[in-house]
C-alpha cells in the first residue's frame, strides 16, 4: 500500500511515467508488429479454415475489455477505501479505452461468427455478455459526465463500477444459463493448437500494452488539465 | 506469410480494417488531447 | 408507529395518488403488453412464445418510470437532510423507499399481468409462472433500482442516465423472470429459473439499501 502511494502523488507519478512510457510503447509496437507476422503465417485451421486468424483480433480485445474494467473496478476501491488522490482520475481515463475494446471485441466476434454460424449475431454467451459490459461501460462514462461536481462524481462512479463488478459474474451467469436454454455456439471452445497459441499470446500482450499506453498518456493529460484548471482559478 | 484468405476474406479484412482503424483512431486521439493539454497549460504558465 | 412505518405509509400514499406512479406505472405496463401484439402480427403461437420476455421487460420498464423520483422530492425540499439526521439511519430509509415503490409500483403490476398474459394466449400454468416470477422478481427491480435513483439523485436530467445505467444490472431478472415462463411453456419445471431469479432478489434487497444510502450520503454532504 505504502508503495502505491508513494507514487500517489501526481508529480511522481509524471516523473516515472515520462520515464516507463517509451518502453511500454515500444514494447507495443514491437508485440504488434511479431504478433501479426506470425499470426499470417500459421496454416489454416483444420476446421476454421483462415477464419483463425480472426482469434489474433477477437481474443485480445475480449482480453482489454475486462482487463479494462478491473482496471476501473481496482482504482474505484483505491479512491472509496482509501482516498488514493489519483485513483478517480485513473479510473475515468481508463473508460473511454475499455468501451471502446469491448465494441471492437463484439465487432471482430460478429464478423467471426458469420463465417462461422451463417449470422452476424447468434447470442452466443461470450458476445452477449460483452454486449450487456458494453453498456455498463456507458453507464459509467454518462454518468462522469452528467454530475457537474468532480468529488461527487468521482464518488458515484466509484460505487457504481463496483456494483458494476458484483454483478458482472452474475450476470455472465445468468447469460450462460440462458444460453444453454436455447442451445447456442460458442466461437471459443476447446482447445487452441499450439502453432496459433505464440501469435495469440504476443497479441494478447501487445493489446493489453496498448491499453497500458493510451491509459498513462490519458492520465497525463488529465493531471496537465487539472493543473490548468487550478492556474486559472488562481487567476480568477 | 500469407493474405490469401479465400472465401474468408469478406469477414476478416473488414475485421482488421475497423481495428486497425479503431486503434490509430484511439491513438490519435489520446496524443492529440495530450498535445492540446501541453499547450493550454504551456500558455498559462507563461502569463 | 415506527419512523420506517410511517415514511413507507406517506411514500405509498404520494405514490398512490392520481397521477401519480402507480396509475403511470400500470398504464404503461398495458400501452406494452398492447402495442407489442399490433407491432408483431396476432400469430397466436408467436405471442405465447414471447409473452415471458415481453410482460418481464414490459414491467421492468414500467417499474423504472417512477424510480428518478424515489429520493428526488425528499432531496429537493430538505426533507433527506432531515432524515438523514433522525434516529432511522439511511440504510433502513432506503430500504423503506424500496419497499414503498415495490407495494405502489412492483406488486401492482404483478398483480395485472395475468390480465395481460391473456392478450398473449399464454397458458394457464405458464400464466401462474409469470405471475411468480415477476412476485419474486420485481422486488430486485426496485432495489436496484433505488441504487440508479440514488445515483442520479442530483442530476435535473437524472431520469434519462437511471434507465442506462440500471438495466444493465437487471438483466438477470429479465433472464430468469421470462427463462422460467418459458421452461412452464415447454413442460418443463421452473424451479431452477425460479431459485437463481429468488437469490437475485433476495441479494439485491438485502444489499441494496447499503448502496443507495452510500449514494445518498454522498449526494448530501456537499
Amino acid at each position: 500500500m505504502n508503495f502505491l502511494f508513494r507514487y500517489a502523488n501526481p508529480h511522481e507519478f509524471m516523473r516515472l511515467s515520462g520515464i516507463i512510457l517509451p518502453f511500454i510503447a515500444i514494447a507495443t509496437a514491437l508485440c504488434f508488429a511479431i504478433g501479426l507476422y506470425l499470426g499470417f503465417s500459421v496454416p489454416p485451421d483444420y476446421q476454421q479454415g483462415t477464419t483463425v486468424t480472426l482469434m489474433f483480433i477477437h481474443v485480445p480485445a475480449d482480453v482489454v475489455a475486462e482487463f479494462a474494467y478491473g482496471a476501473i473496478a481496482v482504482c474505484s476501491l483505491l479512491s472509496l477505501v482509501w482516498r488514493h488522490p489519483l485513483a478517480d482520475t485513473a479510473a475515468r481515463a481508463a473508460a473511454p479505452f475499455g468501451a471502446l475494446f469491448t465494441a471492437l471485441a463484439i465487432i471482430t466476434g460478429a464478423l467471426w461468427g458469420k463465417p462461422m454460424w451463417g449470422t452476424y449475431w447468434v447470442w452466443d454467451a461470450r458476445l452477449t455478455s460483452f454486449l450487456l459490459l458494453l453498456f455498463l461501460y456507458l453507464g459509467y462514462m454518462a454518468l462522469w459526465n452528467a454530475i457537474e461536481d468532480e468529488t461527487r462524481a468521482a464518488r458515484a462512479c466509484a460505487i457504481l463500477a463496483l456494483i458494476g463488478l458484483a454483478d458482472i459474474p452474475i450476470i455472465k451467469f445468468s447469460v450462460d444459463w440462458w444460453n444453454t436454454l436455447h442451445q447456442g455456439e460458442s466461437i471459443m471452445s476447446g482447445k487452441i493448437a499450439p502453432v496459433y497459441l505464440v501469435p495469440l499470446l504476443i497479441m494478447m500482450l501487445g493489446y493489453v500494452l496498448l491499453f497500458a499506453t493510451l491509459w498513462m498518456v490519458r492520465i497525463r493529460t488529465a493531471i496537465l488539465e487539472r493543473r490548468a484548471r487550478n492556474l486559472m482559478r488562481e487567476a480568477v | 506469410m500469407h493474405f490469401d484468405m479465400g472465401a474468408y476474406g469478406v469477414y476478416i479484412w473488414p475485421a482488421y480494417g475497423i481495428s486497425a482503424l479503431a486503434i490509430l483512431g484511439a491513438i490519435g486521439w489520446t496524443w492529440a488531447g495530450w498535445r492540446r493539454s501541453k499547450a493550454k497549460l504551456a500558455a498559462l504558465e507563461r502569463k | 408507529m415506527s419512523v420506517f412505518t410511517t415514511l413507507l405509509l406517506r411514500d405509498m400514499r404520494l405514490a398512490g395518488r392520481s397521477g401519480g406512479s402507480a396509475v403511470l406505472a400500470l398504464s404503461f405496463f398495458a400501452l406494452v403488453a398492447t402495442l407489442v401484439p399490433l407491432g408483431v402480427g396476432a400469430n397466436l403461437n408467436l405471442l405465447s412464445r414471447v409473452a415471458g420476455g415481453v410482460l418481464w421487460v414490459g414491467a421492468v420498464l414500467a417499474a423504472l418510470l417512477s424510480l428518478d423520483r424515489l429520493f428526488q422530492g425528499d432531496f429537493e425540499d430538505g426533507s433527506l437532510d432531515v432524515i438523514a439526521l433522525s434516529p432511522l439511519t439511511l440504510e433502513l430509509t432506503a430500504l423503506a423507499k424500496i419497499c414503498a415503490h415495490w407495494l405502489s409500483t412492483g406488486l401492482p403490476l404483478t398483480l395485472l399481468s395475468p390480465l395481460l398474459a391473456l392478450l398473449f394466449n399464454l397458458p394457464g400454468t405458464a400464466t401462474g409462472v409469470l405471475f411468480i416470477s415477476l412476485l419474486i422478481g420485481t422486488p430486485a427491480v426496485s432495489a436496484i433500482g433505488a441504487i440508479g435513483a440514488s445515483l442520479t439523485l442530483s442530476l435535473k436530467r437524472g431520469g434519462l442516465i437511471l434507465p442506462l445505467i440500471i438495466l444493465p444490472l437487471l438483466s438477470p431478472s429479465v433472464i430468469f423472470g421470462a427463462g422460467a415462463v418459458s421452461a412452464a411453456l415447454d413442460g418443463l419445471s421452473p424451479g431452477s429459473a425460479l431459485g437463481l431469479l429468488a437469490a437475485f432478489a433476495t441479494a439485491s434487497v438485502l444489499l441494496s439499501p447499503f448502496a443507495a444510502a452510500a449514494c445518498v450520503r454522498l449526494n448530501l454532504s456537499s
